[in-house]
């Protein structure tokens, strides 16, 4: 067996309902577990971009983009590794409040981590930090014995330092 | 034609007309050129069942008895004449029947278009009386899939499904439309669909590559070809003929690539996979060079990947890029349509003979004929064998017939034996292998095809799963002819038991009713042959006869079929016994 890969794939497609259903089916078919998933806008009006991440090999991925790419709502469809991309994920921390003026400690550690408050009340706080898995992996560990009364982390986003040439692909469509 | 102007007055409309969706249904099929559709009616889908029957003069629609039998009915009706089959069924249960045939279309690259009715838009997700999510349902199976909920939709949405289906690698569409949009009245136009920006249908062809492919195709010593339904599906016949006759390929098919050439060509030499022919299994494993066209190495064609042909340069002509390189790596890629790609590759290659090579191919042959071929023709044993019922029938149509066959030993059998003198002339579930598939799939394609001779040849298991639809055969008349060769067993399982499983043969023999006495209940002429001296004179009595006509014939209980490639065994490891 080839060896397992992180990879980070992003899909520009037409904005439609159950293309989800689609995508996921690809990679349940064959038994390969989305480590995260994210749907949002892209810099092209109307088209969605996807940016999913999955620990395959090599191989599999190129078989997979393949299957993506066939499908009549894909337009495009790429992989990259954790070199070729600038990503971040995004993480919340709801915590009690009185631990802000109570542990010292709390405050360095949300100096040090670059994390931000969003909002603060009497019963708690919001924190938000964004970076890399490791970054926002540390930040749960420190604050975890203090006691977290909620933890939500998105999944990745991602874009790459090469040039993705959707837009030129579209308007030579349009033009035809 | 009638039909055609039909199409004209009632299908492109340059005018709005106010009109209901479930008229704006019929009015898209007929601008898209369709005559014959199959279908079973339900609560959900009565709407355009009603217009159909205002419509019926132009559009016909044949009544199955399940929807799996009209999904491939429009499956059999696409095979023969490479239009694209229609079927309709309401929701629930009625949509979920289809998939079987849906799923099958899908892996078998064929054009249908199914219709489903749903219920009204306010009651999606409330578990509504025969509500189910198809478009979820038949998300993997199909190569698009579309939920329609306003009557606005449906032009746009039955255009772009007729595209999808028909261009590029073909396969089946899927449209579920709510009940209420099939009431709603809205200002219908039609256009026909020519292009959709995030769908390539199929990729220009690079002429770097078939330079490539050129040069190793001249330079080599044992060239190989392997041709599958790309051919039959590109329309590349023709083109085909003339690159393995200029170079002097022995030119070997897939199952579902049969009747390109034709069986009597001197460079077809036999189908590969694991009840194919002996030599080009066999030499698949020394050739030197493999042209795979259309073909997508199939693993009851490679046998085990580990072994297979890894001393030849791979050459594979492609329309779909996910198929590159997904099986069996290549030395040359050549994306694009079959008919294309052969059409650049013909003029840069040299005249070439090959004798040595075909030499092989003879030698293989004559062992395969002495230890197989011979005995299943020619028997000299007492039962009948499948072998020599194609034999007569392959004697009394000239080869000029289309063979439907079902799955099991039967099927492969039928592929080995039948002679086919014209293209499309061999329909049967390939890369599924869905057991039921003949009866309805014979229907549609004598439908298809008036003029031709289409001979459904059945196993006694895979006729029970859809025997059903002898009551559409009796209802509509359709001439088709019905052979089951009948061995009381589910014969390739049984063969599996008996080779792998000791003989232990679970769940295997079957117990059958009177085929006759049922095939008359349904007022179709009926014959049963046991002895070999009645063969001839039936099948001669079935084909001189009028309507339809079903023939059973007892075969030999336990005859398996060989040669024979077990399963992860390489391909030059087929076994003539």
């Amino acid at each position: 067996m080839e060896e397992k890969k992180l990879f980070t794939v992003s899909i520009y497609t037409e904005n439609n309902v159950g293309l989800l259903n689609r995508i996921s089916a690809i990679f349940q078919r064959r038994k390969i577990n989305i480590e995260s998933i994210n749907s949002s806008v892209s810099e092209i009006d109307h088209v969605s971009r996807w940016t999913i991440v999955v620990e395959i090999s090599e191989e599999q991925m190129r078989k997979i983009i393949g299957q993506i790419e066939k499908q009549v709502e894909v337009i495009k469809a790429f992989y990259h590794t954790d070199d070729e991309t600038i990503y971040q994920e995004s993480c919340l921390f709801k915590i009690k409040s009185e631990l802000l003026f109570e542990e010292r400690q709390i405050q360095n550690i949300i100096k040090e981590s670059n994390a931000r408050i969003v909002t603060v009340n009497r019963d708690f706080f919001v924190l938000e930090k964004s970076g890399r898995k490791s970054e926002v992996e540390l930040l749960y560990r420190e604050l975890k014995p203090f006691g977290i009364m909620q933890f939500v982390r998105s999944g990745r986003i991602a874009v790459t330092k090469d040039e993705m040439k959707i837009t030129k692909m579209l308007e030579a469509f349009a033009s035809a | 034609m009638e039909t055609q102007t039909a199409q004209n007055q009632l299908g492109a409309t340059s005018k709005k007309e106010r009109i209901s969706g479930s008229e704006a249904v019929v009015r898209c099929l007929l601008a898209e050129g369709v005559d014959t559709l199959y279908g079973y009616p339900g609560g959900a889908i009565m709407p355009v069942y009603d217009e159909l029957y205002k419509y019926q003069d132009k559009l016909h629609h044949v009544l199955t008895r399940h929807e799996q039998g009209a999904a491939h009915a429009a499956q059999g009706y696409a095979r023969i004449s490479g239009k694209v089959g229609v079927a309709m069924a309401t929701s629930g249960p009625g949509a979920t029947n289809l998939i079987t045939g849906i799923a099958d279309a899908q892996i078998d690259s064929t054009p249908i278009v199914c219709i489903t009715g749903q219920v009204g838009s306010h009651l999606l997700g409330s578990d509504a009386f025969q509500e189910t999510d198809i478009v979820g349902i038949s998300t993997p199976v199909t190569k698009w899939n579309h939920q329609i909920t306003r009557a606005s939709e449906i032009p746009e949405v039955f255009a772009k499904a007729f595209y999808i289906a028909k261009s590029g690698r073909p396969g089946p569409v899927l449209i579920d439309i709510t009940k209420d949009a099939q009431f709603e009245e809205f200002d219908f136009e039609y256009k026909k669909c020519t292009g959709i920006r995030s769908y390539t249908p199929a990729p220009k062809t690079d002429p770097s590559t078939v330079e490539k492919a050129a040069e190793l195709i001249n330079s080599a010593k044992k060239p190989l070809l392997v041709w599958g339904q790309g051919i039959i599906l590109g329309e590349a016949e023709t083109e085909l003929k003339a690159v393995v006759e200029k170079a002097g390929i022995p030119a070997a098919w897939t199952i579902l690539g049969a009747s390109a050439l034709p069986s009597s060509h001197p460079l077809n030499v036999g189908m590969v996979g694991m009840h194919g022919n002996y030599a080009p299994n066999k030499l698949t494993n020394e050739c030197d060079v493999l042209i795979a066209v259309g073909m997508r190495f199939d693993d009851r064609v490679t046998g085990n990947l580990a072994t297979y042909a890894k001393q030849a340069k791979i050459i594979h002509f492609e329309i779909d890029p996910a198929e590159v390189d997904k099986n069996v790596k290549t030395d040359v890629a050549v994306l694009g349509n079959a008919k294309e790609s052969l059409q650049l590759l013909l003029p840069l290659l040299n005249k070439n003979s090959h004798e040595a090579w075909h030499q092989q191919f003879k030698d293989l042959y004559t062992i395969e004929f002495e230890k197989v071929i011979n005995n299943d023709l020619n028997p000299s044993k007492e039962g009948m064998t499948m072998g020599e019922v194609l034999k007569q029938i392959n004697a009394q149509t000239q080869g000029e017939a289309a063979i439907v066959s079902d799955v099991g030993q039967h099927q492969m059998i039928a592929c080995r034996y039948a002679q086919f003198n014209q293209t499309k002339s061999n329909i049967t579930s390939g890369g599924l292998g869905t057991m039921g598939f003949a009866l309805p799939a014979a229907i549609g394609a004598k439908m298809a095809a008036p003029q031709r001779e289409v001979i459904a040849i059945i196993g006694d298991g895979g006729y029970q799963m859809t025997i059903q639809e002898l009551g559409t055969i009796f209802q509509t008349k359709v001439p088709i002819k019905i052979v089951v060769l009948n061995n009381n067993f589910l014969g390739m399982v049984r063969q599996w038991q008996q080779l792998f499983f000791d003989k232990r043969y679970a769940s295997t023999e079957l117990i059958n009713p009177d085929f006759v006495q049922i095939a008359k209940g349904y007022y179709i002429d009926a014959k049963k042959v046991t002895q070999r001296e009645d063969l001839e004179g039936s099948i001669k009595e079935m084909l001189q006869h009028e309507g339809p006509y079903f023939l059973e014939v007892i075969v030999e209980k336990e005859d398996n079929v060989f040669p024979m490639i077990p399963t992860g065994a390489s391909v030059s490891d087929i076994r003539l016994s």
